[in-house]
C-alpha cells in the first residue's frame, strides 16, 4: 500500500476539515452557540454554486465572488433576524432552532434537487495536480483550499488581534453586557461573527464541490467533521482545529486504506479517543479565540 | 425560556380533584384497553404508532425539557433497541417481551460508556457528540455484514410462527403498557425529590450543584433511563414493522419527530408531548404523502414557536386558563408545595 500517498490525500482532505471547523468554533467563540445547521449550509453553498453556473455559465471558481456575499449576508440575516431574538434564554433555544432549520434546508434541496449526488464541473482543474518532490501528486483544489484555511487563521489572528472591530468582538465575547456599556452593539457582533463563519465555510463548500460529489443529505456529516476537528485540536485554538482536522483527514484516509467501511468510522473513533484521554484536545489553549 | 419559568410560577393554578383525575384516567386506560374489542387492526396498528411516538416525546422531554440535556442522537438508541430485540427473539431464540426489556437494556448499557465521554461536552456541543454517537452505532451495524447483515438489514422472525391477530394483540399490549407507562413514570420522577433536582439542574447546573444536588449522577440516571426507555421503544417500533435497516433505525429523523413533537407541544410539561404527538399524528394521517413537504413544515412551525411562543401550546392554554392536568411545578409558600406537589 502506498502509505505516503494515503497520508498526503487525508492531509489535503483534513484541509477541508478545518475550514469547516474554523467557522464553526468562531461563532462558538464569540457567542457559545453551535449551528447545528452549520454543515447543511455548507452543502447549501455548493448548491448555490451550481445553480449559477447552470444558470450563467461561469467557472465553478468564479462562482465563488457572488456565493461568498450571498452566505455572509445570509449568516448576518439568520443571526439578526432569528438567532438574536432568543439570546440570553440559555443554550437550548438556538440549539433547538438550527436544529429545524437543518432539517428545513435538508429537505428543501432534497425537494429541489432530489436525492442525486452532483459535482461541481471543475474542467482541467479537477484533476490538476503538482508534484511534490517526486513521491507524491497533490491536488492544486485541495493546495489552494489549504492557502485558504492557513490565510483564513492568519487573517483571523489579525482581525482579531489588531483593529478595533476584532477588539470589539473579543470583547464581546468576553462579556457581552460590559461590552455594550462600552458602545458596543453586540448583536451587531454577533451577525458579523454568523456572516465571517457562514463566508468560511462557503468557499469549503465549493472547492470541496469540485473535488467529490455532494448530495442533500450530506450536510450532519459535514457538522460531524467540523465538531471533530474542533475536539481534536482543542476549543479556541485556530491553529489547534487546523491541525485537528488534517489529523481527522489523515484518519479517515488510512481507516479508508484498511478497509473501505472505516472511512468514517476511523475518524469518528480518533475524536472519541481525544475526547477520552485529552479532553481539553490536543492543542489546547484557555482563551476562546 | 427558563427565567420566564420561574418567574411565572403558578401561585394557584387549577387542577383536576382527585375523582375527576381518576375518572379521566381510567377513560383512557378502558378506551385503550377495549380498543381491540371494538376497533379493527388498522385502528390498532395507527394507536401502536402513536403510543411510540408519545414514548418517544416524553423521553426526549424529560432529558431536554426537564434536564437540559438537549440530545439531537436519541436514534442511537432506536437502532440498538430494534437491532437488540431482532438477535434476541430470533438469534437467541427468548421471547418478544424479554427482548423489548433486553433493547433496553442493551441501549443502556452502550449510553453508559458514551456518557463518560460526552459529559466532557458543554451546552451544543454535548448535542453535536451525541450525533456521533448515534454515526459509530450506525457505522458498528453496517459494518458487521455477516452477523447484522450489513446495510441490507434484517427481517423479525420470530413473529412468523404466530398467527397474525396473536401478533398484532401482543404488539398492542406492549405498546400500550409502555405508552401510558412511560407517562406515569415522567409524571411520578417529576413529583419526586430527583425530579425537583432535574429542573434545578436544568435551571442552573451551578447552583444546583452548590445547594448539594449531586449533579453528575442525577445527569448520569436520566441520561441512562432515558437510553433505556427509547431502546424499549426501539425494539417496539421494530416488533411492529418487522423490517429494520441501519439507516432507516439510526436515522436522525426520529429525533427531528421528538423535538418537533415536543416544541409545539410545549417543552418542560407531561401534557404538552401529549398535544404535540396527537397534531403530528393528525398531521401524519392527512397528509398521504408524509415526505419533504410536511418536514419542511413542521421544522418552520417548530422554528417560529421557539422564537414566538417557546412555552408551546400546552404552555398558552396553561397561562390562560391557570389549569394543568399533571401538576408537576412546585410553589413557594407556607404549607401548600407538601399539599402540592411533594
Amino acid at each position: 500500500m502506498d502509505w505516503v500517498g494515503t497520508i498526503v490525500q487525508g492531509l489535503l482532505l483534513g484541509g477541508f476539515y478545518a475550514l469547516y471547523g474554523i467557522g464553526l468554533s468562531l461563532i462558538f467563540g464569540v457567542m457559545r452557540l453551535v449551528n447545528l445547521a452549520h454543515g447543511d449550509l455548507i452543502v447549501c453553498a455548493a448548491y448555490l454554486s451550481l445553480v449559477l453556473i447552470e444558470v450563467s455559465g461561469l467557472p465553478p471558481l468564479l462562482t465563488l465572488a457572488i456565493v461568498i456575499p450571498v452566505m455572509f449576508g445570509l449568516g448576518v440575516l439568520l443571526q439578526r433576524g432569528v438567532l438574536n431574538r432568543v439570546l440570553g434564554l440559555g443554550p437550548m433555544p438556538p440549539l433547538l432552532i438550527t436544529f429545524g432549520i437543518s432539517i428545513i434546508i435538508q429537505n428543501g434541496l432534497l425537494l429541489a434537487f432530489t436525492a442525486d449526488t452532483q459535482r461541481l464541473p471543475a474542467g482541467s482543474l479537477e484533476t490538476a495536480s503538482v508534484p511534490v518532490g517526486g513521491w507524491a501528486t497533490v491536488g492544486v483544489l485541495p493546495l489552494l483550499n489549504m492557502a485558504i484555511a492557513i490565510l483564513a487563521i492568519i487573517g483571523l489572528q489579525q482581525f482579531m488581534g489588531r483593529t478595533d472591530l476584532g477588539r470589539a468582538f473579543r470583547a464581546t465575547s468576553d462579556d457581552p453586557t460590559t461590552a455594550e456599556l462600552m458602545g458596543i452593539d453586540s448583536k451587531r457582533i454577533y451577525g458579523l461573527a454568523m456572516g465571517a463563519s457562514l463566508a468560511l465555510i462557503a468557499v469549503a463548500g465549493i472547492l470541496l464541490g469540485m473535488r467529490t460529489t455532494f448530495g442533500p443529505s450530506d450536510g450532519p456529516a459535514r457538522l460531524i467533521y467540523a465538531f471533530e476537528a474542533v475536539i481534536i485540536g482543542g476549543l479556541g485554538s485556530l491553529w489547534g482545529t487546523l491541525a485537528g482536522g488534517l489529523l481527522l483527514g489523515v484518519a479517515q484516509s488510512v481507516g479508508a486504506a484498511l478497509n473501505p467501511g472505516w472511512f468514517q468510522l476511523a475518524g469518528h473513533i480518533l475524536a472519541l479517543l481525544v475526547l477520552a484521554i485529552r479532553p481539553t484536545g490536543l492543542f489546547a489553549r484557555t482563551r476562546d479565540l | 425560556m427558563i427565567k420566564a419559568r420561574v418567574a411565572e410560577a403558578p401561585a394557584g393554578w387549577k387542577q383536576l380533584s382527585v375523582i375527576r383525575f381518576t375518572a379521566l384516567g381510567a377513560l383512557v386506560i378502558g378506551a385503550l384497553v377495549s380498543l381491540p374489542f371494538w376497533g379493527g387492526p388498522g385502528v390498532m396498528r395507527m394507536m401502536v404508532e402513536f403510543l411510540t411516538l408519545l414514548a418517544l416525546a416524553q423521553l426526549w422531554n424529560l432529558l431536554a425539557g426537564y434536564t437540559g440535556l438537549v440530545s439531537i442522537g436519541q436514534q442511537a438508541w432506536i437502532g440498538i433497541g430494534g437491532y437488540a430485540l431482532i438477535v434476541a427473539a430470533d438469534d437467541l431464540g427468548l421471547p418478544i417481551p424479554l427482548g423489548l426489556v433486553l433493547g433496553g437494556v442493551t441501549a443502556a448499557l452502550l449510553a453508559l460508556p458514551a456518557a463518560g465521554l460526552l459529559f466532557r461536552l458543554r451546552g451544543g456541543y454535548f448535542s453535536v457528540g451525541t450525533w456521533v454517537v448515534a454515526e459509530i452505532l450506525r457505522l458498528l451495524v453496517t459494518n458487521s455484514t455477516d452477523w447484522l447483515r450489513g446495510g441490507l438489514g434484517r427481517t423479525l422472525a420470530a413473529t412468523g410462527a404466530m398467527a397474525r391477530e396473536t401478533r398484532e394483540l401482543l404488539t398492542y399490549a406492549l405498546a400500550v403498557v409502555i405508552g401510558l407507562g412511560v407517562v406515569a413514570l415522567v409524571h411520578l420522577l417529576m413529583r419526586s425529590r430527583t425530579g425537583l433536582a432535574l429542573t434545578a439542574i436544568r435551571d442552573s447546573e451551578t447552583a444546583a450543584a452548590n445547594l448539594g444536588v449531586e449533579t453528575q449522577r442525577i445527569k448520569l440516571f436520566v441520561y441512562l433511563l432515558c437510553a433505556f426507555g427509547t431502546g424499549v421503544v426501539g425494539a417496539l417500533i421494530y416488533l411492529n414493522l418487522l423490517r429494520i435497516t441501519p439507516d432507516a433505525a439510526f436515522s436522525v429523523q426520529w429525533t427531528a419527530f421528538m423535538i418537533f413533537i415536543v416544541i409545539i407541544g410545549g417543552i418542560g410539561t407531561i401534557e404538552g408531548p401529549i398535544i404535540g404527538a396527537i397534531l403530528f399524528f393528525i398531521l401524519r394521517q392527512f397528509l398521504a404523502d408524509f415526505g419533504e413537504w410536511s418536514l419542511i413544515l413542521l421544522g418552520a412551525v417548530a422554528v417560529v414557536m421557539m422564537i414566538f411562543a417557546p412555552e408551546g401550546i400546552w404552555g398558552i392554554i396553561r397561562r390562560r386558563w391557570q389549569f394543568e392536568i399533571f401538576p408537576v411545578h412546585r410553589r413557594i409558600g407556607a404549607g401548600s408545595d407538601n399539599a402540592h406537589a411533594a
